[in-house]
Order: C-alpha cells, then sequence, then structure tokens
C-alpha cells in the first residue's frame, strides 16, 4: 500500500505539450508511472511521447480512464485547470505551478471539497510512491521504497529528508510536498491523516516552515489521532518577521507563525523535533529503534 | 506588494468609500497649493512612507496654514522617515499628502486579510482603532468580530449589518457601515488584495463613519492581471539589494551576519540559513537561486551577496534535484572568476552528479572548499568567517 498514488493509478498530464510538461512525463513515463495521455487545447488527436493528446480533460478522462491529473500550465490558468480537472472527475490533481494568485486558489479550494478532489499544491514538488509512481518533478534516483512517509511544505526540504531516510536504508511509502503557499490544495492534516491509515507507513516525517498556523494544527491533530511516530523539522528559526523568504506563504506576519512557537506546538504533542535539518535520519532511528 | 496610504485612498474613492479629500504632492510649493485648493483653516500633512507608525515618528502634523503645509514638505521630501515598523535607516520620503482635516469623535478599526487557517477572505472590526491591531488581538481577542467572506457569494449585506450593530453603530451609521463593508469586499476581490486597514475608521462629530487611514497590499502573484496597481509599485521603499535581486528572479532577503548564504529552493535556503546559525554563525541573507542554478544566475546572486560588506565567507548549498551538480560547479566556478571573490567559500553539492561537482571544484585551483555534509559545511563555513560568535 501507500498513499494517494500507486503503480496502477492513471495519470493525464495537463500542459502536456509544453517544455515543463515534455521534460517531466518524460521522466515520468520512465520511472514507470502509468501515464495514459495528455491534453493540450488545440493538440487534440495528436500523439506526444508515444500517449494520445486531448483538447479537453473530460474527454482524457473519458478515453482513458484517468484518476489523475499533473498540472504544469502557467499561473494565470491554473484556476481554470484545477477546475476543469475537478469537474471532469479527476480524483487526485497535483498542481506544481508556482505563482498562482491567492484569489484563485480560494476559489479552486472550495470547488475541490465540495466535489470531493483531492488537490495537491501548487507550488510544490508533487507526489512520489517510490518504485511505483513519479508525479512530479522531484528527483527520482534519491528515493527508495520503504516505511517513511514524507510530508513537505519545501521542494528541496523534502529532497533532504528523502535522501536521509534512503541512505540509512528505511526509504519511503510515499512523499506529498504540499506546497509553499498560503493556501494549499491540502494541509499538513489531510496527509497526516492518509499516512496515519497506511499500513506501508510506519513512521511520518513533517518538515513544515514558518508561516500560519498550520504546523500547530498539524500538532493538534497528531497529538489526538496520530499512533506512529513523528519526526519534525521546521526551517526559519532566523528568518526576520514580517519578510517573505522566498515562497508565498512563508512570512511571520504580525508577530505569528515563527518557527519557534511550530516547534513548541508539535513537542508539546509529542513529536521528536530537529533543530537542524542534517539530523532528520537520526532522529527517526531513535524514536524508531530501527 | 504594498501601496502608499494616498493610492489606497485613490482605490477607495474609486468604490466610493468615504475619504478625505487629498493630494500627493513632491515639492513645498505644491504642498501650499495643494493646501490652499483643499480650502478651510486646518489640514493634516503625512509622510508617505510604506510603513506604520508614522504619527509617533513625526510623519504626521496636523497643521493651520498653507505655509506650514510647505514647511513639512521642505522637511521631510529627500529624508528618511525612521518607524518603529522601519528599520534603522528608515524609509525614503518622496511624496506628502495634503489632506483636509477630520473631527474625530470615536475611532473604530476594519480590516480584511486571507485568512490561511479558514482559507475565506476574513474581516475583522473593532472598536478599538488607531492603535496596534495585533495588540488588541493579542491581549483582547474578544474585542475583534469577525466575519467571512465565502468565496461562492462574495460577502453580504447581513454581514455589515451584523458587524456594525456589534461596533455599537446606530442610526445612518449603520447603512454607511454595509456601503463601507461591500465596498472594501469588492475592492479586495477585484484588485486581488492580500489585506486592506482602515486603521482607523473613524466617526466624525457629526456622526459620520470616515476612512482615515488606507494600508492596501496587492497580491503580487496577481499583479500580471492588475496592470493599473502595477504602475503603482514604488521600488524606492523596498531594500536595494532586494529590488535588484528580484530583477533577476533571485529571492533575496538582507540579514545583518557575517555568512553569506547561496541555496537552491526557499525552504533549504531557510533551512541553511537555521544549520549556520546553530553551529555558531551568523548568516547575512537568505537567498533563493531557484531551480535553474545557471552561471549567470549564480554570478548575479554573487554580486549581490558580496555587495554587503559584513559578508566574511560564503555558503553555496546546492541539492541537484533535476539539474546536475557538475554543472553547477562550472557555473560557481565560472562565476567566481568572473565576479573576484576574496571571501572563502564553502560549497555542499548533493543530488545529481554531486561526487562529479565536488571534484570539478577540487581541481578548479580556486578558493572554493568542497563540503561532505550539510553539517560539514556549516562548520567551515563558520570556521571560515571568524568562527562561533
Amino acid at each position: 500500500m501507500s498513499i494517494l498514488v500507486n503503480s496502477e493509478t492513471r495519470v493525464i498530464c495537463q500542459g502536456f505539450t509544453g517544455g515543463q510538461g515534455t521534460f517531466h512525463s518524460e521522466q515520468a513515463i520512465a520511472y514507470g508511472t502509468k501515464m495514459v495521455g495528455g491534453v493540450t487545447p488545440g493538440k487534440g488527436g495528436q500523439t506526444h511521447l508515444g500517449l494520445p493528446v486531448f483538447n479537453t480533460v473530460y474527454e482524457a478522462v473519458s478515453a482513458t480512464g484517468a484518476e489523475a491529473s499533473v498540472i504544469y500550465v502557467p499561473a494565470p490558468f491554473c484556476k481554470d485547470s484545477i477546475l476543469e480537472a475537478a469537474l471532469a472527475g479527476i480524483q487526485l490533481i497535483v498542481c506544481i505551478t508556482e505563482g498562482v494568485p491567492t484569489l484563485d486558489m480560494l476559489d479552486a479550494k472550495v470547488k475541490c471539497d465540495e466535489l470531493g478532489v483531492r488537490l495537491i499544491g501548487p507550488n510544490c514538488p508533487g507526489v512520489i510512491t517510490p518504485g511505483q509512481c513519479k508525479i512530479g518533478i522531484m528527483p527520482a534516483e534519491i528515493h527508495l521504497p520503504g516505511r517513511v512517509g514524507i510530508v513537505s511544505r519545501s521542494g528541496t526540504l523534502t529532497y533532504e529528508a528523502v535522501k536521509q531516510t534512503t541512505d540509512v536504508g528505511y526509504g519511503q511509502s510515499t512523499c506529498v510536498g504540499i506546497g509553499g503557499d498560503p493556501i494549499p490544495g491540502s494541509h499538513f492534516i489531510d496527509i497526516l491523516d492518509l499516512f496515519e491509515k497506511d499500513d506501508s507507513t510506519e513512521a511520518i516525517v513533517m518538515i513544515g516552515e514558518i508561516g500560519g498556523t498550520a504546523e500547530e494544527e498539524a500538532a493538534e491533530f497528531i497529538r489526538h489521532n496520530v499512533t506512529k511516530p513523528v519526526v519534525s523539522y521546521i526551517a526559519g528559526v532566523t528568518a526576520p518577521k514580517g519578510k517573505r523568504m522566498g515562497h508565498a506563504g512563508a512570512i511571520i506576519s504580525g508577530g505569528k507563525g515563527t518557527a519557534d512557537e511550530k516547534f513548541a506546538a508539535l513537542e508539546g504533542a509529542g513529536v521528536k523535533t530537529v533543530r537542524s535539518l542534517a539530523d532528520i535520519g537520526a532522529a527517526l532511528t531513535e524514536i524508531t529503534g530501527w | 506588494m504594498n501601496l502608499h496610504e494616498y493610492q489606497g485612498k485613490a482605490l477607495f474613492a474609486e468604490y466610493g468609500l468615504p475619504v478625505s479629500i487629498g493630494h500627493a504632492v513632491e515639492s513645498a510649493e505644491a504642498a501650499i497649493e495643494a493646501a490652499t485648493k483643499i480650502g478651510g483653516d486646518q489640514w493634516v500633512v503625512k509622510a508617505q512612507v510604506h510603513a506604520g507608525g508614522r504619527g509617533k515618528a513625526g510623519g504626521v502634523k496636523l497643521i493651520d496654514s498653507p505655509q506650514a503645509a510647505g514647511d513639512f514638505a521642505k522637511q521631510w521630501l529627500g529624508e528618511r522617515l525612521v518607524t518603529y515598523q522601519t528599520d534603522a535607516a528608515g524609509q525614503p520620503v518622496s511624496r506628502i499628502l495634503v489632506e483636509s482635516c477630520t473631527d474625530i469623535a470615536e475611532e473604530l478599526y476594519l480590516g480584511a486579510v486571507v485568512d490561511r487557517a479558514s482559507r475565506r477572505i476574513v474581516f475583522m472590526a473593532s472598536t478599538e482603532g488607531g492603535v496596534e491591531i495585533e495588540k488588541v488581538a493579542e491581549e483582547t481577542p474578544d474585542k475583534i468580530l469577525k466575519a467571512e467572506v465565502d468565496p461562492l457569494v462574495g460577502a453580504q449585506p447581513f454581514q455589515g449589518r451584523d458587524l456594525a450593530f456589534r461596533l455599537g453603530l446606530s442610526g445612518v451609521q449603520i447603512k454607511q457601515f454595509v456601503t463601507i463593508f461591500l465596498g472594501l469586499a469588492k475592492l479586495f476581490q477585484e484588485k486581488d488584495l492580500a489585506l486592506i486597514e482602515v486603521n482607523p475608521l473613524v466617526i466624525t462629530e457629526e456622526g459620520n463613519l470616515h476612512c482615515l487611514d488606507a494600508k492596501v497590499v496587492v497580491d503580487s502573484n496577481a499583479l500580471y492581471r492588475q496592470p493599473a496597481l502595477q504602475e503603482m509599485h514604488d521600488p524606492s521603499q523596498e531594500d536595494e539589494r532586494e529590488a535588484h535581486a528580484a530583477q533577476w528572479e533571485l529571492n533575496y532577503v538582507a540579514l545583518d551576519g557575517s555568512i553569506g548564504c547561496m541555496v537552491n529552493g526557499a525552504g533549504l535556503a531557510m533551512g541553511t540559513m537555521d544549520i549556520v546559525k546553530l553551529h555558531g554563525g551568523s548568516p547575512a541573507n537568505f537567498l533563493d537561486v531557484g531551480g535553474g542554478a545557471t552561471k549567470e544566475r549564480v554570478t548575479e546572486a554573487f554580486k549581490i551577496i558580496l555587495s554587503d560588506t559584513n559578508v566574511k565567507a560564503v555558503l553555496i548549498n546546492i541539492f541537484g534535484g533535476i539539474v546536475r551538480c557538475d554543472l553547477i560547479a562550472e557555473g560557481v566556478i565560472g562565476a567566481v572568476e568572473e565576479v573576484g571573490v576574496e571571501v572563502p567559500v564553502v560549497v555542499r553539492l548533493e543530488g545529481n552528479n554531486a561526487a562529479l561537482g565536488r571534484e570539478v571544484l577540487a581541481n578548479s585551483g580556486l578558493n572554493i572548499e568542497a563540503a561532505e555534509s550539510l553539517t560539514d559545511a556549516a562548520q567551515k563555513v563558520v570556521a571560515a568567517a571568524g568562527g562561533v560568535q
């Protein structure tokens, strides 16, 4: 088992024939992801990377039975692409694009929730179940099929955690980048819930950062609902207040959303926290006894 | 992106909200002329900077002659205003807002933000206007009234009425408040705002509601579809290096330490600063070179980092995902040669072709130290910058 995606998940790509869509779809196909086609309006009927291209997501779903879609279209078109996928019957939407307007995400999120569609991202590396299915821009070779579930707001910090869990031989069940935007499609809690219920996930790594209160909410959720061991790292102890640190959502505003508050909340919920991101693998060893 | 008060008030006026008659001026002569044109016997002059706390810092003044408007303009134009919200250098003043004077009976607060927890635009109102609302929220949270806007139907008049009654307003004020509430909500949604604040929203001595200040923050991601707001961008209010970095699509934030950091990925860039600090050093900046760490971008990043004279050593931390580390190593070498970097440089490469990248660096003959791990990199760069502080 795994969460969100596995070797059977049929995936399409929106923005399939563009530069990003082409490059990362090639990588996904090479990894063994069950890519079944793609969507580029106006290019329906063509073949790209050996797969059919459709004009609309609805056509793609009808023809291929696709369940998941990965979105590489430019930011101004993401809301439209997300809504198109959600209304065409796609169950899992992964939006990689950075720079989507916040108000677009409010609308898209409400509609996805209403339809019961899972949205991951935007501004994220994507989702991977090692050895089975890679949807996104993460480097494949650092992953190893295994037993740690990883969820993170940052792409490169996810890779750090992946590398460490691979180096010590634990591997990953599924890795989910929820993205660095203020309004993500899925929050930590959504993914923690899935990991808790997933048989192949034996421990969880959660990587947060400054801004918002998603980590505090996750701490409260963990306290009441998560029985598996959790290791957590929060980036941005040294970040100044009121400054946006790269990610749209990484900002301490009105004195709220500091790393110290988040560390404290997680420690209060029994989570093993690390102050150095280099210590994630060692902390897992310590709390799991592996 | 922040707007100036005069720009925010122009938007308010466009949406039919009650603001004072005013003119933003750039010279003493224009200030005198503006006050004369507005008429009356009292005016308020306000230095336009992207920071709160202007009143206490002397940047806002009540005056009783047009000549005094000119004097205030002369005093502030070209100077920097230091408030509790700015750094020690303050923000440059290039415009003065000259306004008609308003008689104040009471000060309220009305604002809206995109609330991340509820995933809604949330309005906040309070009878405690004119002060720091964060303080009110912390000390007396029950004095903050809230209304959530449903993204699918927008703000509704009943929500405005509800807030108005709970604020203790009465009579014609209820209608006035609803108009302001709905106008702000429309403005927020149509102009892609991230935050809007009217602090204070005053009740005049005649009993009318009036927007005395305007704080507006625009969602930078949406500027592509807000050309009129793009025009309002004032780069003079931003850190020079940060503005320069932004032109190269580099995310840079200046800090006050001695170790320059160049990293790919925003999260890892923060993590790198944190680990430098953890090992006794002090980061000089946050810098995310992004996914495509090409020679040109690395070169530009070096120039920006080294323009900070406090920098005693540089740590480059790259996790090569899709991009190959040997190419990044070549980019770093090219950049070091071109810029003429004189401080020690420690490089940690991980991921795609990392070993080859380290080899390329080791064979370069330059003052570049390759680190074996993140911890090793942090320790080496702290030592290179003069040891634990």
